[in-house]
C-alpha cells in the first residue's frame, strides 16, 4: 500500500562509487525484482530502503515521505534476509512475535496473531522449537512470517530462496507471491536468479554495475532488451550475438564471416553502416536444411534437456546455440542450416551495446524511468 | 586436523624436553614437596622433619585468622569478577558499535593484560596514595578520610579496583570477539523489527554472549584467587590489621616470614583443590555449554 520513490541515488565507500544515478519509481501493491549478477548494487539498493545503508546521495521517499533520515523501524519495511537472519535463542513463536514485543503488544493478543501468521505460513505445529530444530524451508518460512505480522506497507526480500533446494526454491517462491497477493504490500524482490525474476516480477528491474540497464515486465525485458547486457542475461541459454556492419543497398546486416541477416528497410536505412551485434535468440533460431537456410553454421555438439535439445554451433570462430524440440543426430563438422522469422532479430550498437530500434515497430526503449 | 608424525621417537622426546623440564621444575616437584611438607613438620632451617598426619590441616582450618582470610579472599573474587566483567562487557559493547576512534581504543584496552600484577599494584600505589593521589583531594575536601593503610574497607577497595582493572582486558577481547561473532544481520533483523540498540543489546547480544559469560565467569574467579599475590603485596602488604590477607598472600607471609613451611604447605594443598575444583566445574560444566548455531 505504499509506492516507493527513488531519485538520483549514488552510494560511495570512500573513493569507490558503487551506485551512480539510480532512479526507479515502484508502485503501489507492485512486485518488483531487482536483478543483477553479485556486486551490482542490487542488495545495496535494497538496504538502503530499508534503512540498514546510507545514501551517499540522492532521495528515497516511501508514500511521499522522505526516509533518508529515518531509522529503519520508522519506515514501515519487513525484510526477509538471504540467511534468514532467525534469533537463534529465541522459540519460532518468540521470533515471529518479537517485533510485536518490541512494540508493546499485549502477550495475549500477540500470541493471538502469532499463531494465526505461523498458520498461514504452515508452521502451526513448530512455535516451540528453536530455529536451530528447523529445515532450511521451515527457517525461511519463519523469517516469512516474522515480516508478515507486522503488517508492513513494503516487503523487502534479499535473495531469499538462495539457500533453499531447487524444488524448494520453486515452492516457496509461489507461496512468496501467494503472500504477496493476499497481503497487498509493495514488495521489492532482490535476486541473481533470472528465472525467479521472470516468475515473479510485475516489472523487473536489471541492474548492472550500480546502474540501472532496464526497467519493465518480464515480457518487454525479454522480447525487447534494451542493451546486449540484458539480452545476455535475461534468457537460457544466453542469447546468441553475431558481429556485423548494417549495408542499406542489401537491407540486411553483413556478418564478419561474409553471411548476412536482413533487416526491415526502414531500421537498415536509419543505422546505415554502422557497426553492429545481431541478437537471435537459441529458442527463435530453428534447424533447416543448408540449402533453403538463412545462415550455414557448423556443428560442435548437444545438450539433452529431455523436452528437446541444445544444439551448439559456430559460425567462423563466433559459437552459437539453438534450442529445438526437434532431435537429430549429427557429427562434428556438420554443416547445418539454421532459419529465423523476421521479427526475431535483435540488433544492438556495437559501440555503445544499447538497442538500435526496429522502426515503427520497435519503439525507442527508456533506459530508465 | 594434520598430525605430524617421528620415525625416531626420541627427536619427539627432544622437542618434549625443555617443556616437560620446566613443569617438572616449577610445578610437579613442588607441588610434590608443598604435598609431602603438608603433613610433616618441617625445620625452618631445614635439617629433618617429622611425620604429623593431617595435624596441619587440622590446626589451618581451626585458625580464625585462616577463616578471615577464606572469608575475604571470597568477597576480592566476586567484586573484581563483577567489577572486571561488568566494564568488559561495557567496553565491548561499545566498541562493537564502532564509535568513533574504536580501532585506536580496542588496542587500549587490551594493554592491561600485558602488565605484570606487581606493575598494577605500584601503579595504583600511587592513585591511591592519601597525600599525594588522585584520591588526596577527599582528605582535601575531608582530612583523613581516605586512607587505605589505617581503614580495612578502604584497603579492599583498593586491590578488588586494582585487581579487577587487570583482570578487565582479559575479559574484554572475550566479550568483543562473541560479539563480533554473532551475525550482522541478526542485528540489523532486530532493527528492522523496531528494536532500538539499547533493546538490542538486552534481547538479542546479551543472551548469544552467555556461553562467553560463563567462561569469564569460572576464569575470572579462578585468577583472582591465584593471580592476586602481586598486588596485595605491592599495594596493601596484607594490612592493615590482615584486612587484605587473601589466601595466596597469607601462604607467601606465613611459610617465609613466619616460617611455618608446614602450615604454608597444607594451605596451598587447600587452595590448590580449590583451583582444581573451579577448573573441574569449568570443564564439565562451561565448556560442554551449547553453543548457538
Amino acid at each position: 500500500m505504499a509506492e516507493i520513490s527513488i531519485r538520483d541515488i549514488s552510494k560511495t565507500y570512500g573513493k569507490n562509487t558503487i551506485m551512480q544515478g539510480v532512479n526507479l519509481e515502484i508502485r503501489q501493491k507492485e512486485f518488483v525484482v531487482i536483478l543483477g549478477p553479485s556486486g551490482c548494487g542490487k542488495s545495496t539498493l535494497l538496504r538502503m530502503i530499508a534503512g540498514l545503508e546510507d545514501i551517499t546521495k540522492g532521495e528515497i521517499s516511501i508514500d511521499g515521505t522522505v526516509v533518508n533520515a529515518l531509522e529503519p523501524r520508522q519506515r514501515g519495511c519487513a525484510m526477509v534476509f538471504q540467511n534468514y537472519a532467525l534469533y537463534p535463542h529465541m522459540t519460532v513463536a518468540e521470533n515471529i512475535g518479537y517485533a510485536l514485543k518490541v512494540a508493546g503488544v499485549p502477550k495475549a493478543a500477540r500470541l493471538e496473531r502469532v499463531a494465526g501468521v505461523a498458520k498461514s505460513v504452515g508452521l502451526g505445529e513448530f512455535l516451540d522449537r528453536k530455529p536451530g530444530q528447523l529445515s532450511g524451508g521451515q527457517r525461511q518460512r519463519v523469517a516469512m512470517a516474522r515480516a508478515i505480522i507486522r503488517e508492513p506497507k513494503v516487503f523487502l526480500f534479499d535473495e531469499p530462496l538462495s539457500n533453499l533446494d531447487a524444488k524448494l526454491r520453486v515452492q516457496m517462491r509461489h507461496e512468496i507471491r501467494r503472500i504477496h497477493n493476499q497481503i497487498g504490500a509493495t514488495s521489492v524482490f532482490v535476486t541473481h536468479d533470472q528465472h525467479e525474476g521472470m516468475t515473479l516480477a510485475d516489472r523487473l528491474v536489471v541492474m548492472n554495475k550500480g546502474t540501472i540497464e532496464q526497467v519493465g515486465t518480464p515480457e518487454e525485458i525479454y522480447e525487447r532488451p534494451a542493451s546486449v547486457y540484458v539480452a545476455g542475461f535475461i534468457g537460457s541459454p544466453a542469447m546468441n550475438m553475431l558481429p556485423g556492419r548494417v549495408d542499406a543497398s542489401r537491407g540486411a546486416v553483413l556478418l564478419d564471416n561474409g553471411q548476412s541477416v536482413p533487416l526491415p528497410a526502414q531500421q537498415a536505412r536509419a543505422a546505415n553502416g554502422n557497426l553492429v551485434q545481431v541478437g537471435l535468440r537459441p529458442e527463435q533460431l530453428f534447424l533447416a536444411s543448408p540449402a533453403s537456410a538463412q545462415l550455414t553454421a557448423t556443428y560442435v555438439f548437444q545438450e539433452e534437456l529431455g523436452s528437446g535439445r541444445v544444439y551448439h554451433l559456430q559460425i567462423e570462430d563466433i559459437p552459437l546455440c539453438v534450442v529445438s524440440t526437434e532431435k537429430r543426430q549429427m557429427t562434428e563438422g556438420d554443416t547445418v542450416g539454421l532459419s529465423f522469422a523476421a521479427d526475431a532479430v535483435h540488433l544492438f550498437d556495437a559501440k555503445s551495446g544499447r538497442r538500435v530500434a526496429r522502426g515503427t515497430a520497435d519503439r525507442v526503449l527508456e533506459v530508465t524511468a | 586436523m594434520r598430525r605430524a608424525y617421528f620415525k625416531t621417537s626420541w627427536i619427539a622426546f627432544a622437542l618434549l624436553a625443555p617443556q616437560l623440564l620446566i613443569i617438572f621444575v616449577f610445578f610437579y616437584w613442588p607441588s610434590a614437596q608443598a604435598l609431602y611438607w603438608a603433613f610433616t613438620l618441617e625445620q625452618p632451617w631445614g635439617g629433618g622433619n617429622t611425620w604429623v598426619g593431617f595435624e596441619n590441616f587440622a590446626k589451618v582450618l581451626s585458625d580464625p585468622y585462616y577463616w578471615s582470610s577464606v572469608r575475604v579472599s571470597v568477597i576480592y573474587a566476586l567484586a573484581t569478577t563483577v567489577l572486571a566483567m561488568a566494564m568488559a562487557l561495557t567496553l565491548a559493547v561499545f566498541v562493537d558499535r564502532q564509535l568513533s576512534g574504536y580501532s585506536a581504543y580496542r588496542v587500549a584496552f587490551i594493554w592491561p593484560y600485558a602488565v605484570a600484577a606487581p606493575a598494577v599494584g605500584l601503579a595504583f600505589q600511587f592513585v591511591f596514595n592519601p597525600g599525594a593521589g588522585i584520591f588526596s583531594y577527599i582528605n582535601a575536601v575531608s582530612p583523613g578520610m581516605w586512607n587505605p593503610s589505617q581503614y580495612p574497607s578502604q584497603a579492599i577497595l583498593s586491590i578488588v579496583i586494582a585487581g579487577a582493572w587487570k583482570q578487565v582486558a582479559y575479559s574484554f577481547i572475550f566479550f568483543l570477539a562473541a560479539l563480533q561473532s554473532i551475525p550482522r544481520s541478526l542485528t540489523e533483523a532486530a532493527a528492522m523489527d523496531g528494536a532500538r540498540p539499547l533493546r538490542r543489546v538486552l534481547d538479542l547480544q546479551l543472551p548469544l554472549l552467555t556461553p562467553t559469560f560463563f567462561f569469564l565467569l569460572v576464569i575470572n574467579i579462578t585468577d583472582s584467587f591465584t593471580d592476586s599475590f602481586g598486588i596485595v603485596d605491592t599495594l596493601t602488604g596484607g594490612g592493615p590489621f590482615r584486612a587484605t590477607d587473601l589466601l595466596v598472600y597469607k601462604i607467601y607471609a606465613d611459610g617465609f616470614r613466619g616460617f611455618d613451611y608446614s602450615g604454608a604447605a597444607a594451605q596451598s594443598i587447600i587452595l590448590m583443590c580449590l583451583v582444581m575444583a573451579l577448573t573441574f566445574v569449568q570443564f564439565r560444566y562451561v565448556e560442554r555449554r551449547v553453543h548457538y548455531t
